[in-house]
C-alpha cells in the first residue's frame, strides 16, 4: 500500500489501566509520553480496539485541562486507526482467497463497537478474504474482560465469557476471531473443557492472504 | 429497612451466580425488558431527537432548579397543598410520621417510591405504630417476603412465578388458587389489595416528575395502584427527590417520551396521572390534604460538581437491563438501595465512598449502560471519576495501588518496561495454574519474544 511502517521500540502502553484504575495523574504522565513519541507519523494503527478507544477518545479527555496537550492529544485522536479500520480505508485486497474451510465466530467486541466503531470493517475485510464469518446472538454484549474487571471479579467474568464462546458454538463455529487483544486473552483462558476454540486476533488471519505468515 | 452492604458486593454476586432459581428469574426478565425496549425504539422516526429533548428539558431545570423548586412550592400552596423540605432522609420519615400522626391516620397504602426506600420510610412508619400496605404488585410481593426490590422499576424481579405463589399461600388467608397462572396471582393479589384501598386513612406515593409552572406531581405506573392510593384515602402525601423538578408541563412531556420507552418498551406507560391539589369540593371526597415532602439528601451539593451529569437520571432502569453485570447477579447483589450502573454512581455520592467500595469498580466499562440511557449520562466516565477519589482517598486494595504504580512508572521508562516483560514472558512458563484462578486455563507465551523483539530481529535479517 506505499506506507513506510515503523514499530517505534520506545512504546509502552495506552495507560489504560491506570486511566481506569483511578491513577489519572499517572495516567496524564504515561499519555503525554505517548504523545510525544507518536508525534510524527501521519497514521497510528493499533491492532487492538480498546488501546486505539484510548488514543482516540479518551487522551483529549484525559488532558483537557492542558491546551498544549489537549490539542497533541486531538492530534493524534485524527490520525489514529484501529488496524481494521485503517485497513478498510486503504482498500486493502487480498492477493488471494483464504482457504480456511473453518467456521468463524466475531466477537465484535465493546470497544471496536463503542469506542472505534470498527467492527463492521473487521468483518468486511475478513469476508474480502474469502472467510466464513458470523456475529454471534447478543454480539453486542460484553465478553467479560474489562481490564482489571476480570481480576477484581474473576467468576463473573468467566461467566459473562461463557456466555460469549456459549453464544459462538451456537452458530458451530470453530473459532472466534476479533480486533480486540484484551477480549481474545480472556476468552482464550476461559475457553477450557469441550469449548476448546481457538481464538485468532483479525491480523492472523489476514496474513496469510496477503502473502505474509500462516495462521497458527 | 435493609442492611446496607454495598463492600460485600463480590460476596454477594457470587452467591447470585451460584443461585440457580435467582438466576432463572433474572435471564427471563432481562430479556424481555431489552427486547421490548428495542421494539419500542423502532417504531419510533429519531428516538436521537427525542433524547436530546428530553435531555434539554431536564438541563434546563437542573440549571435553574433552586428557582423552579420555589416556584414548583408556591403552585402547590396557591393549589391548597403544602410542600415540605427535607435535606436528609431522617427528616423527610419524621415529617411524614408527623403528617401521619396529624391527619389522625394509622393506616396507610403506599405506591412505589424509590425515595422511600432509599430514606428508609416503611421501617420508619412502622416503627412509629402505623399499619403499612405497599400496593403496587412487585412491591406488595417484596413487602410479604421482608426483601429489598432489586429493580428500580421491577422491585420483584428476582422472583420466579412459583416462588410468588408459594409467598402468596403463606400469606392470604383464603382457599387455595385453581393454578400458579400469572392471572391467577395478579387477581389474587388484587383481591387481597382492594380492602386496603378501602379502608386506609393516608396514601403515599413517589412521583416520576415535578412541573414547577402547575405545581403538578406526575406519576407513572402500570398497574393504577398508585392512583388507587392516591386518591382514596383523606390524605395524600407526595416523596420525591429534588432533581424531579422541570419547567414547564411541556417539559415533562420531553421526558415522558422516552421514559416509558426506555423503561418497559411503552410509548406510555398504562396510567400517567398529574395530581395538582387536593379535591376542593368536600362532595367530591377524599382526600382532604395534600403534601409533597421534597429530598435533598446530598442533592444539592452535586449540582455544581463533576457527577451533576447522574441528577438528569430518570430512574428508568435501561442501564440495569442492560448492564452485563447486573443482569448476571441481580439488583439485591449489589447490597445498597439503587443497583445497577446508576446505582454504582448514585449509591457512592448519596453515602460515602468508604462504605460504597466495589459499586464503581463493579463494571468492565462495556458503555452499553450510556449508549440505552435515554438522558445521554455518561455512567462509564461518571465511575471512572469515582476510581480516581477512591484512588485519592487510598481506598483501593493496597496491592491494586502498588502494583498500578509500579506499572505506571515502568509505562514511562521504556528500557525497564522492555526487560520486565522480558522476564515476565519468561516467568509466565513458572507461574503455577492456580495463579489464573479457577477455571481459567493458564496463559503460557507465544513465539519467540515480545511483538516488538520479533518485529525488530525480523527487519534487521531483512537488512
Amino acid at each position: 500500500m506505499g506506507h513506510r511502517l515503523s514499530v517505534p521500540r520506545d512504546q509502552t502502553c495506552c495507560g489504560q489501566p491506570g486511566y481506569n484504575g483511578g491513577h489519572r495523574q499517572q495516567a496524564r504522565a504515561v499519555a503525554r509520553s505517548q504523545l510525544q513519541l507518536l508525534a510524527d507519523f501521519d497514521f497510528v494503527v493499533v491492532p487492538s480496539a480498546s488501546c486505539a478507544g484510548m488514543f482516540i477518545n479518551h487522551y483529549p479527555l484525559l488532558l483537557a485541562d492542558d491546551p498544549h496537550w489537549h490539542e497533541a492529544a486531538l492530534d493524534l485522536a485524527g490520525r489514529t486507526r484501529e488496524l481494521s479500520q485503517f485497513l478498510r480505508q486503504q482498500q486493502w485486497q487480498p492477493q488471494r482467497r483464504t482457504s480456511d474451510p473453518r467456521r468463524l465466530a466475531h466477537h465484535t467486541s465493546c470497544a471496536s463497537r463503542r469506542e472505534t466503531r470498527s467492527h463492521s470493517d473487521t468483518r468486511q475485510l475478513l469476508l474480502a478474504a474469502g472467510y466464513q464469518v458470523e456475529e454471534p446472538a447478543n454480539a453486542e454484549i460484553c465478553c467479560g474482560f474489562g481490564g482489571s474487571f476480570a481480576a477484581k471479579f474473576d467468576r463473573l467474568s468467566q461467566r459473562l465469557g461463557h456466555q460469549k464462546l456459549d453464544a459462538c458454538a451456537a452458530l458451530a463455529a470453530e473459532a472466534v476471531v476479533s480486533a480486540d487483544l484484551g477480549c481474545l486473552l480472556h476468552l482464550e483462558s476461559v475457553a477450557g473443557g469441550p469449548r476448546q476454540l481457538p481464538v485468532y486476533h483479525v491480523a492472523e488471519l489476514l496474513a496469510p492472504v496477503s502473502g505474509g505468515r500462516r495462521t497458527p | 429497612m435493609m442492611r446496607y452492604q454495598a463492600n460485600a458486593f463480590k460476596r454477594q454476586a457470587n452467591k447470585a451466580l451460584q443461585d440457580t432459581t435467582l438466576q432463572q428469574a433474572l435471564d427471563r426478565a432481562q430479556t424481555g425488558f431489552v427486547a421490548r425496549r428495542a421494539k419500542a425504539l423502532e417504531l419510533v422516526d429519531d428516538f436521537e431527537h427525542l433524547k436530546q429533548q428530553a435531555r434539554a428539558a431536564k438541563e434546563r431545570a437542573l440549571s435553574e432548579a433552586a428557582y423552579l423548586l420555589e416556584r414548583f412550592e408556591c403552585q402547590v400552596t396557591a393549589n391548597g397543598g403544602r410542600v415540605h423540605w427535607a435535606l436528609d432522609g431522617a427528616e423527610l420519615n419524621r415529617t411524614v410520621i408527623d403528617i401521619c400522626r396529624q391527619a389522625g391516620g394509622r393506616r396507610i397504602i403506599k405506591g412505589k417510591s424509590m425515595v422511600g426506600e432509599e430514606t428508609g420510610l416503611n421501617p420508619a412508619l412502622e416503627a412509629a405504630g402505623f399499619e403499612l400496605v405497599e400496593t403496587d404488585l412487585g412491591e406488595y410481593i417484596i413487602q410479604l417476603a421482608q426483601e429489598p426490590p432489586s429493580h428500580i422499576i421491577a422491585p420483584a424481579i428476582h422472583k420466579t412465578r412459583h416462588q410468588v405463589a408459594d409467598l402468596f399461600a403463606r400469606h392470604h388467608r383464603q382457599p387455595p388458587r385453581t393454578g400458579d397462572s400469572i392471572a391467577n396471582l395478579v387477581a389474587e393479589a388484587r383481591q387481597q389489595l382492594r380492602a386496603q384501598f378501602l379502608s386506609a386513612d393516608v396514601g403515599i406515593i413517589g412521583a416520576n416528575l415535578l412541573v414547577a409552572e402547575t405545581g403538578s406531581v406526575v406519576l407513572v405506573t402500570n398497574e393504577g395502584n398508585g392512583d388507587l392510593s392516591a386518591n382514596l384515602p383523606r390524605t395524600r402525601i407526595v416523596v420525591a427527590s429534588i432533581e424531579k423538578i422541570v419547567a414547564t408541563l411541556e417539559d415533562a412531556n420531553a421526558v415522558l417520551e422516552v421514559l416509558g420507552r426506555s423503561a418497559t418498551g411503552q410509548a406510555m406507560t398504562a396510567y400517567t396521572s398529574f395530581y395538582q391539589g387536593p379535591v376542593q369540593d368536600d362532595a367530591a371526597g377524599s382526600p382532604q390534604s395534600y403534601h409533597v415532602v421534597l429530598l435533598d439528601n446530598g442533592r444539592s451539593d452535586l449540582l455544581a460538581g463533576p457527577y451533576r451529569d447522574i441528577l438528569r437520571c430518570i430512574k428508568c432502569g435501561a442501564c440495569l437491563n442492560h448492564c452485563p453485570v447486573y443482569s448476571n447477579v441481580g439488583g439485591h447483589a449489589y447490597g445498597s438501595v439503587y443497583p445497577g450502573p446508576m446505582g454504582s454512581v448514585l449509591e457512592p455520592l448519596l453515602h460515602e465512598l468508604a462504605s460504597t467500595r466495589p459499586l464503581p469498580n463493579a463494571s468492565s466499562f462495556c458503555g452499553r449502560c450510556e449508549e440505552v440511557c435515554p438522558m445521554g449520562i455518561p455512567l462509564p466516565r461518571l465511575l471512572r471519576q469515582l476510581r480516581d477519589r477512591q484512588h485519592e482517598q487510598q481506598l483501593e486494595p493496597q496491592g491494586w495501588r502498588r502494583g498500578l504504580g509500579i506499572y505506571g512508572w515502568l509505562s514511562r521508562h521504556p528500557r525497564c518496561f522492555r526487560l520486565t516483560l522480558k522476564l515476565l514472558r519468561g516467568a509466565l512458563w513458572l507461574v503455577p495454574p492456580p495463579f489464573w484462578g479457577q477455571g481459567r486455563r493458564p496463559l503460557r507465551p507465544a513465539g519467540r519474544g515480545t511483538f516488538v523483539e520479533q518485529w525488530h530481529r525480523a527487519s534487521r535479517n531483512e537488512r
